[in-house]
């Protein structure tokens, strides 16, 4: 069993008197693809932001390799939910990326030729460095979406936070965006926050689902049983084609 | 030396300081201004100044200079206005209209209680580059660097946490303290500019050349620079225009502006359809 990199203990957290989270608990071992999914307003991305300690639990602990999620917060990456914010800002798509190069005391805040060199490698990889010198505005959703999961990616994380990814990926590069997903996830750890449920490929290691209350499985499967419990109502389950398929087959549980 | 000389001098004087300080005060309002633009704080911007009203009276009431007292007033309900936007996020427009008025409120009842007094209230209202004095030049010199250095050194932390403070906050950028330190600078700038504009029309200048040049700019330091060129640009036409249709300088300065805008608005129309 790998390391654990992630925990959340006994969790519960309340906003503006109103229950988001009760009882959460989480331990996400290191190289693991855990995609969280839930209804909106179930408090997936709250759990998200506990984890990465831009919220503070009411009760319970988060721990992130073994200490308080604000002190390793440079070993990191977080693609945010709504990339769609500040279109008319006026800033170029690698000085965006290079932003996921700054930490604490940086001084003089310019940024060295390594800073560069890891800019062009993330846009590299998430081919996008043809757009380096555009207006962060001028991108497509996809290729806004991609602009951040760089940011993310410049400063060479452990685990990465996906909040929504699929969000504003079409259809036909969705695929694509998978296959790149689990080459990353080679050495990576990924944590992906999805309402949608096309989320779960076959890459996919573990789901948790989260409804207020947080019910986590070790497969990549998800069962009827969790969906009545986190949905609260029947949801029918579809399977795709046997390559992709991670629903187990209808009967026979 | 003749009366003529001597008034040819003066005039050359306090018309080379009004210049002075108006570069001075559009070097930093190109600056500054940016950031209250994109951080979409015009409103606690315009706070900030009004506020600075009670700042006036209490140098007046006391005795102090007008930089001195105006710039410890105005640093200082910029601090409240610090906590209490950070505190109490989604009341903050309600508690920014609070102090933008009874700082007002104070200076005026301070200006009351001072004996004897009867300065240019408009001055203060309006601005009065025309009466800006040459040791004035200095500590607005002075003002202007400290700001530029401090923008300079955090730049890319500014420019972080301007485009995303949840993401700055997650790089261990000091969001809190920057903010804290850009309600400073703003509180900084805007007792500079109302010796140009004074404080009614501080916010016009302080937000109309960074808007016209955000649409123009492909970054951060573009757009400050761009926007520190518009305001000298409308500063230096609108001193003229004020000299020569003999007008208050600083309302016909925010008029140049407004008329700047509307050009760069029409022109980005008819470059689009074009």
């Amino acid at each position: 069993m790998a390391e654990t990199i992630i925990e959340v203990r006994d969790v519960w957290f309340a906003f503006n008197g109103q229950p988001v989270l009760r009882k959460a608990s989480l331990a996400v071992p290191r190289g693991d693809f855990l995609v969280i999914i839930g209804p909106n307003g179930g408090g997936k991305t709250t759990l998200l932001k506990l984890i990465l300690g831009l919220l503070k639990p009411d009760r319970g602990t988060v721990t992130v390799f073994g200490q308080s999620p604000d002190k390793v917060a440079h070993r990191i990456g977080y693609v945010p939910q709504n990339v769609h914010v500040n279109k008319t800002f006026p800033v170029s798509v690698l000085d965006v990326v290079l932003m996921g190069r700054l930490r604490k005391g940086k001084g003089w805040s310019h940024h060295t030729q390594q800073d560069r060199i890891a800019a062009q490698a993330a846009l590299e990889a998430m081919r996008i460095w043809e757009y380096r010198d555009r207006r962060i505005g001028e991108l497509s959703g996809g290729e806004l979406q991609r602009a951040f999961i760089a940011r993310a990616l410049v400063s060479g994380p452990e685990a990465l936070f996906l909040d929504e990814a699929m969000a504003s990926i079409d259809a036909q590069s969705r695929g694509e965006f998978y296959d790149a997903l689990e080459e990353l996830n080679r050495t990576v750890t990924i944590i992906a926050v999805s309402h949608d449920m096309m989320i779960l490929s076959s890459h996919v290691k573990s789901v948790a689902c989260v409804n207020r209350e947080l019910y986590h499985h070790d497969s990549g499967e998800i069962t009827q049983t969790m969906l009545d419990q986190v949905y609260h109502c029947p949801v029918d389950l579809v399977a795709h084609g046997v390559p992709h398929r991670v629903l187990s087959r209808h009967g026979n549980e | 030396m003749g009366m003529n000389d001597m008034w040819e001098a003066l005039q050359l004087e306090f018309i080379r300081n009004a210049v002075i300080s108006g570069m001075l005060v559009s070097l930093v309002c190109g600056v500054i201004g940016t950031l209250v633009v994109v951080n979409r704080i015009v409103f606690l911007a315009g706070g900030i100044a009004h506020a600075a009203y009670g700042g006036i009276g209490l140098a007046f009431f006391m005795g102090w200079p007008y930089l001195a007292g105006t710039l410890g007033f105005s640093l200082f309900s910029a601090g409240v206005m610090a906590v209490v936007t950070l505190k109490a996020k989604h009341r903050a427009d309600a508690m920014v209209g609070i102090i933008w008025a009874v700082g007002m409120a104070v200076g005026i009842i301070l200006l009351d209680l001072t004996p004897g007094y009867n300065a240019d209230l408009m001055s203060y209202l309006f601005g009065s580059i025309l009466a800006v004095p040459a040791s004035d030049l200095w500590q607005m010199a002075a003002m202007a660097t400290a700001v530029i250095a401090i923008v300079v050194y955090y730049y890319h932390d500014f420019l972080a946490m301007s485009y995303d403070d949840e993401f700055a906050l997650l790089r261990r950028v000091p969001v809190t303290f920057l903010y804290c330190l850009l309600l400073g600078m703003i509180a900084l700038t805007v007792v500079m500019i109302i010796r140009v504009v004074g404080l009614i029309l501080v916010i016009a200048l302080l937000t109309i050349p960074p808007f016209i040049a955000e649409k123009f700019t492909g970054s951060l330091k573009t757009m400050m620079a761009a926007s520190s060129i518009l305001s000298g640009l409308f500063t230096l036409i609108g001193l003229w225009l004020s000299y020569l249709l003999n007008l208050t300088s600083g309302a016909t300065i925010i008029i140049v502006a407004a008329g700047g805008f509307l050009v760069a608005s029409l022109w980005e129309r008819w470059k689009r359809y074009a």
